[in-house]
């Protein structure tokens, strides 16, 4: 008996985008609230994935499976095939909220092509659900570049100034790691075929013949797969397109850009590269390369958000660093540094979707990011100043809140692996503070010296709201994060037991992981895709 | 058991009265928050007060630690997220919500709350008149709370918890006149600096546990002591210096102390209470207990002890010239931070306890006393325009001379005791060479009672100096201010009685109350490295005639420094000179601008100063990284880019005339062009045929003609 929780999830967005379709144009306020129910419906549905996927934390494989492998397109062996495990469950939990909020944030600042643009974000969500959830290759792939388009436009009609450069760059840099991605993916079909003698692009199924690739040729896939996650994310040397991508966008979409976007960048490090190609990941030297970039893009990262003089690419340039931890904690490739990685990916989204919202009230007041603008905007509103204050102390790790928890397990992970790359990483904690404080120094502290900011009116209910729930979560992982380690927990150790067991390096097998190590990945469906 | 199982609560009342206020405080009369949050820190108080009672029941002398776990903090509870120790066995990565007290936490647990309490309620008074009373009083509850889960962990993550709390909370409270630039400066410089040393206690607690296997005190300690480590051995070596850089950013050392006279800026309760009595103090309560590791790194214990020496002496220096009366408190408190290190350097660690118990009550005093002068001067805080204060405000002046001899180390009262206990174990330790850290010590003690006597005669002597304005409003401070300045008073003196040493016929009853928690107690210690032990070694009613000559020449600097003070300053008028600039001029520029130390970070450090055109420090390195993104990266995207669009544009250039044009087009121009002269001979016109046929005629004839 197949649960349908996860289609619907996932399909919600698409009917309230075709709803949308036939609300009048002309009606904005019909449209908004059309809009916003869908999406806090689409919030609330997935509400009960909460207590039903707990209840199965700890139980090995990808859960809530919905089709088989192969029953889509039999004859190219793609299947609608749809599943999840702690990593994604988060995830999506983290997309539904930041969806909600996202759309919720827009009412006043969209004014022109309403209805589309909420048409758009709508399908922009369903894309985004969709690569988290998808078992098969194919769906996933779909999926994926169905999310391009969406982006592409929220950024090219409703961006800034360069809206256009911003919108084409973005665009053409992403497709061009998906191609190499796409090449990655039809060679592991091809190899799969070779191995078994059928067709198939179900990911159970590539899990388990994708380690055999041999090393020579697997180094070629790896770096494929990682050129393609590698801009996603986007870890330096590729990662220009984010500063430009997230100015021009429009408040919402450099939320969604920040908070989910970028995570499947580092979602596919974890889903597939490790698990695709364990020896090459663990062999010292690419693994000494990926974590020397992440390093590199902690502090660089870092030292350029400090001088910037505009606030969304400050923050933009912040994401870098932070990102720099996510892809630090998943290739030191123990337990801690993964199971820190997604917490902190969950945590980036939280906080950095927030800095945006923070930075997108500013904007909608007095259409200017220019620091230089501001200044003493605490005095006028304070209540503004105060969640700002919560939510950047949220970003730079102070204990109690959630980037702490995230960010201390990522070095905890990184220390026992090699001492040296938590002491290359600990000067981004202090850079975090110093681009941080500054910002909020020059925005927040003073007088109000520009005449134009002395009328400005504080939080409106709506824009309350939109940052309840994401300070309730930073306090809930900083004060009790308990529960998503344990949800963490099996699909973390799988991966990291999946390395060990293949990996070419000298460490000892039994360490790094659990003493009773979970059963390999499995899928009761899976088999079925042998027929 | 009844406190001792809720002992979790202390900190909570305190998160309580912060949270009322962040939620409600806007609305709130200011007596409801006094009754809020001076409440709530009486009640911690009370607590405190009864838990340490039913502490002193349940260890019976013994030092046995009381733990109460709460619930697992970080971590999954099951061994999920192991990881593997240097020596390769697996280790379970768990930070609990747990809570422990034994002598060392209780010591702190009731100075804390107790000064903390006295300064909630002078705080009412001096911040009567003040705009964002709720907020001062939020941000002060936030703290207590922040400070207590500090001492009350029972492992280094949770304690860092509280050493950023109070971190957080010294940013807010002295950013808290948030309008002024130099204080949100201030504030950002405190936290950053901080942040440095925060950097390096993380490092230092994952080195730990990374070697120890666990986070929590009681079982980093036991290892520690167990005997399996040699003394020196390096991991335990860099875990304890990375500690130590913890502890300099939190308690301003040598060479992170630049935040702290800077955090003057904020109200004046808050230097009292977190810049002097309790906060700073921090680093030498991690130090103290982390002491089971740094008694097995001696280089580390070395560091600790020249790196406090030097800062003590420095930061007197440059205390003797400042004209700002907080800033000179403030010097002072970083040079007497300095004698605390100096002290655990040296092994003698409950001799820093004591030193910071005492310095908690006369240093509270003091800045808690130049808040009531600078109350009664409508805000000056400059001691040039002071003088002539004593009969204006008696109390204030009273209670301030009480603590200007505590703090000159005047015998009988609290500084003496633990000032001197801190020179003669400085003396006493291991080699020779320590001396000179004996000596360092005593010219900082001769340094501090001129620069407290300077503050004093300044303020309260000599003629005044102030407008008639700012005279004509000099009042005694009320009730709410003079009560707890009467009450620190009274404990400056008596709180050193809890420790006075054997050889001035005392028990030290403070000493014997800490020694269960000091490394002196491993047995293995013993055996091994007598030198070291000897650094902490008990004083079993031994009395060396040497102390009494060191104790002799160390009062003998403290009457030489009043006496000095005085006779420069009490009776200066308007025109008095200093008497260091009268003397060398140059040496008082240097002091004067603080050795130039904050100019030179700005050029090297933070690049906040450019020298010439170049800016060096992070600011350099951040000019640079985005140049270097903007041109080199941007620019090789950009570039490809055009690239891209170059060989699009040449493409189209070589499709329309090379491949169309010549390939396609080229060949049909060709067989147009050959066609012209082929189709002359058969266009279709009769004529022309004619005509050709008559000319070839004609051809043909004269051909024949002509041959």
């Amino acid at each position: 008996m197949q649960s349908h929780i996860l289609s619907i999830i996932l399909f919600t967005p698409l009917v309230g985008a075709f709803v949308l379709l036939f609300v009048p144009k002309e009606n904005k306020d019909a449209i908004r609230w059309t809009a916003n129910i869908f999406a806090l419906a689409g919030f609330l549905i997935s509400l009960p994935l909460v207590p039903m996927f707990w209840a199965q934390r700890f139980l090995p494989g990808f859960k809530f499976l919905e089709g088989t492998p192969n029953n889509w397109i039999p004859s190219i062996g793609a299947g609608y095939n749809l599943g999840i495990d702690g990593i994604s469950f988060l995830l999506i939990m983290l997309t539904t909220v930041l969806g909600w909020i996202s759309i919720l944030s827009s009412w006043t600042a969209i004014e022109i092509r309403v209805k589309e643009y909420y048409v758009w974000f709508l399908l922009l969500q369903t894309g985004m659900l969709g690569v988290f959830m998808a078992l098969d290759f194919f769906l996933f792939f779909v999926f994926w570049e169905a999310m391009l388009v969406p982006m592409y436009l929220l950024i090219g009609i409703w961006g800034g100034p360069r809206k256009l450069y911003a919108a084409i760059k973005f665009f053409l840099y992403t497709l061009l790691g998906s191609v190499l991605m796409l090449l990655g993916i039809l060679f592991l079909y091809f190899h799969h075929h070779t191995v078994t003698g059928f067709f198939t692009f179900s990911i159970p199924e590539l899990y388990k013949t994708a380690p055999m690739i041999p090393f020579q040729t697997a180094i070629w896939l790896f770096v494929a797969f990682f050129i393609g996650f590698a801009i996603k994310v986007p870890m330096f040397p590729f990662h220009t397109w984010l500063p430009d991508a997230h100015v021009e966008a429009p408040t919402a979409g450099s939320v969604i850009l920040a908070g989910v976007l970028l995570k499947m960048g580092t979602y596919g490090f974890v889903r597939f590269s490790l698990p695709f190609f364990p020896a090459v990941v663990s062999h010292p030297k690419v693994q000494g390369w990926v974590i020397f970039l992440s390093l590199v893009g902690i502090i660089y990262g870092a030292l350029v958000s400090l001088m910037q003089k505009d606030m969304k690419k400050l923050v933009a340039y912040s994401s870098v660093s932070h990102l720099g931890f996510c892809t630090l904690g998943i290739f030191v490739l123990n337990s801690a540094g993964v199971t820190g990685s997604v917490l902190q990916q969950i945590n980036h989204g939280i906080s950095t979707g927030a800095l945006f919202l923070i930075v997108g009230i500013l904007y909608e007041r007095r259409h200017t990011r220019e620091i230089a603008e501001y200044g003493g905007i605490s005095n006028v509103m304070p209540l503004y100043a105060t969640i700002t204050m919560i939510m950047f102390l949220s970003s730079m790790g102070l204990p109690l809140l959630n980037g702490f928890v995230g960010e201390f397990t990522i070095l905890q992970g990184a220390f026992t692996a090699n001492w040296r790359w938590a002491a290359w990483a600990a000067p981004g904690v202090v850079l975090a503070a110093a681009y941080l404080l500054w910002l909020y120094q020059r925005v927040f502290f003073g007088t109000v010296t520009n005449p134009k900011n002395e009328k400005l009116h504080d939080l409106t209910p709506r824009e309350i709201l939109t940052f309840v729930p994401l300070i309730i979560m930073a306090l809930w992982i900083g004060l009790y994060p308990k529960p998503f380690f344990q949800i963490l927990e099996q699909p973390v150790n799988q991966i990291v037991q999946t390395i060990h067991n293949n990996s070419n390096a000298n460490a000892p097998v039994s360490a790094q992981v659990a003493p009773a190590p979970a059963p390999p990945a499995t899928v009761a469906v899976a088999a079925k895709a042998s027929n | 058991m009844l406190f001792l199982n809720h002992i979790w609560l202390i900190p909570l009342f305190p998160a309580f009265g912060a949270a009322m206020m962040f939620f409600f405080g806007r609305r709130l009369q200011k007596a409801t928050v006094n009754a809020v949050c001076v409440g709530v820190v009486v009640l911690a108080f009370l607590f405190a007060c009864f838990t340490v009672f039913e502490y002193t029941n349940f260890a019976h002398g013994s030092g046995r630690p009381f733990e109460k776990i709460l619930y697992t903090w970080l971590g999954s509870d099951d061994g999920h997220l192991n990881f593997v120790k240097r020596d390769g066995t697996l280790a379970s990565f768990n930070a609990d919500a747990g809570f422990l007290l034994d002598p060392l936490s209780s010591i702190w647990l009731l100075f804390v709350t107790g000064v903390g309490m006295l300064i909630h309620i002078y705080s009412t008074g001096y911040m009567a008149h003040e705009g964002g009373y709720y907020r001062f009083f939020g941000y002060m509850n936030l703290f207590m709370f922040s400070m207590l889960t500090l001492i009350l962990a029972n492992n280094y993550l949770l304690l860092f918890v509280g050493w950023e709390g109070v971190g957080l909370c010294s940013y807010l409270l002295i950013g808290f006149y948030f309008h002024r630039n130099s204080a949100s400066t201030a504030a950002n410089k405190a936290f950053i600096v901080n942040r440095i040393g925060d950097a390096g206690f993380i490092l230092g607690a994952l080195t730990l546990v990374w070697y120890l296997g666990s986070f929590r005190f009681t079982d980093v300690n036991a290892l520690a002591r167990s005997g399996q480590f040699a003394i020196g051995d390096p991991v335990l070596t860099a875990a304890a210096l990375l500690l130590f850089v913890g502890a300099c950013g939190k308690s301003a050392q040598i060479p992170l102390y630049v935040w702290l006279p800077d955090a003057m800026e904020g109200p004046t309760p808050v230097s009292a209470l977190i810049h002097a009595a309790t906060m700073v103090t921090a680093g030498v309560y991690m130090v103290a207990r982390s002491n089971a590791v740094f008694v097995l790194a001696p280089t580390a214990m070395k560091t600790v002890a020249i790196v406090g020496a030097l800062t003590a002496v420095f930061a007197a220096s440059i205390g003797l010239v400042q004209n700002d009366i907080k800033r000179v408190l403030a010097y002072s408190t970083v040079s007497q931070l300095g004698y605390m290190f100096l002290a655990l350097g040296v092994g003698a660690f409950a001799a820093g306890v004591f030193h910071v118990f005492t310095h908690a009550f006369f240093k509270a005093l003091l800045f808690l006393g130049s808040g009531s002068v600078i109350h009664a001067m409508s805000g000056e805080q400059d001691m040039r325009n002071m003088g002539d204060l004593r009969k204006r405000i008696p109390i204030t002046f009273a209670t301030m001379f009480i603590g200007m001899l505590a703090i000159a180390g005047i015998p009988g009262l609290a500084g003496f005791f633990s000032k001197d206990e801190i020179l003669w174990q400085a003396w006493t330790s291991e080699a020779f060479a320590y001396h000179i850290l004996w000596f360092i010590g005593f010219f900082t003690a001769l340094m501090t009672a001129f620069y407290m006597g300077r503050l004093i005669y300044l303020t309260f002597y000599g003629q005044p100096r102030m407008s008639h304005e700012v005279e004509h409003h000099v009042h005694e401070s009320p009730k709410s201010m003079t009560v707890p300045l009467v009450i620190l008073a009274i404990c400056s003196v008596g709180a050193g009685y809890l420790g006075v040493p054997h050889s001035l016929l005392g028990s030290n009853r403070f000493e014997k109350f800490l020694d269960p928690v000091f490394a002196k107690e491993a047995p293995v210690m013993r055996a091994e490295e007598p030198a070291q032990l000897a650094a902490g070694k008990k004083e079993e009613g031994h009395t060396d005639p040497m102390e009494y000559g060191l104790m002799g020449l160390s009062v003998l600097a403290a009457i030489v420094g009043l006496g000095m003070a005085y006779r420069c300053y009490a009776k200066a008028g308007k025109d008095y000179v200093e008497p260091i600039a009268a003397t060398a001029p140059p040496l008082y520029t240097v002091l004067y601008n603080k050795w130039f130390v904050d100019e030179g970070y700005d050029y090297v450090f933070t690049g906040r100063r450019k020298i010439g055109d170049i800016r060096l420090g992070v600011m350099g390195a951040g000019e640079a990284s985005s140049w270097f993104d903007a041109k080199i990266i941007d620019g090789a995207v950009n570039d490809v880019g055009w690239v891209t669009r170059a060989v699009a544009t040449l493409s189209t250039w070589w499709d329309k005339w090379i491949i169309d044009g010549v390939g396609v087009n080229g060949p049909a121009i060709l067989a147009r062009m050959i066609s012209y002269p082929t189709r002359l001979f058969e266009w279709g016109l009769v004529q022309w045929y004619a005509l050709v046929m008559v000319a070839g005629l004609l051809g043909f004839g004269l051909y024949y003609v002509w041959k």
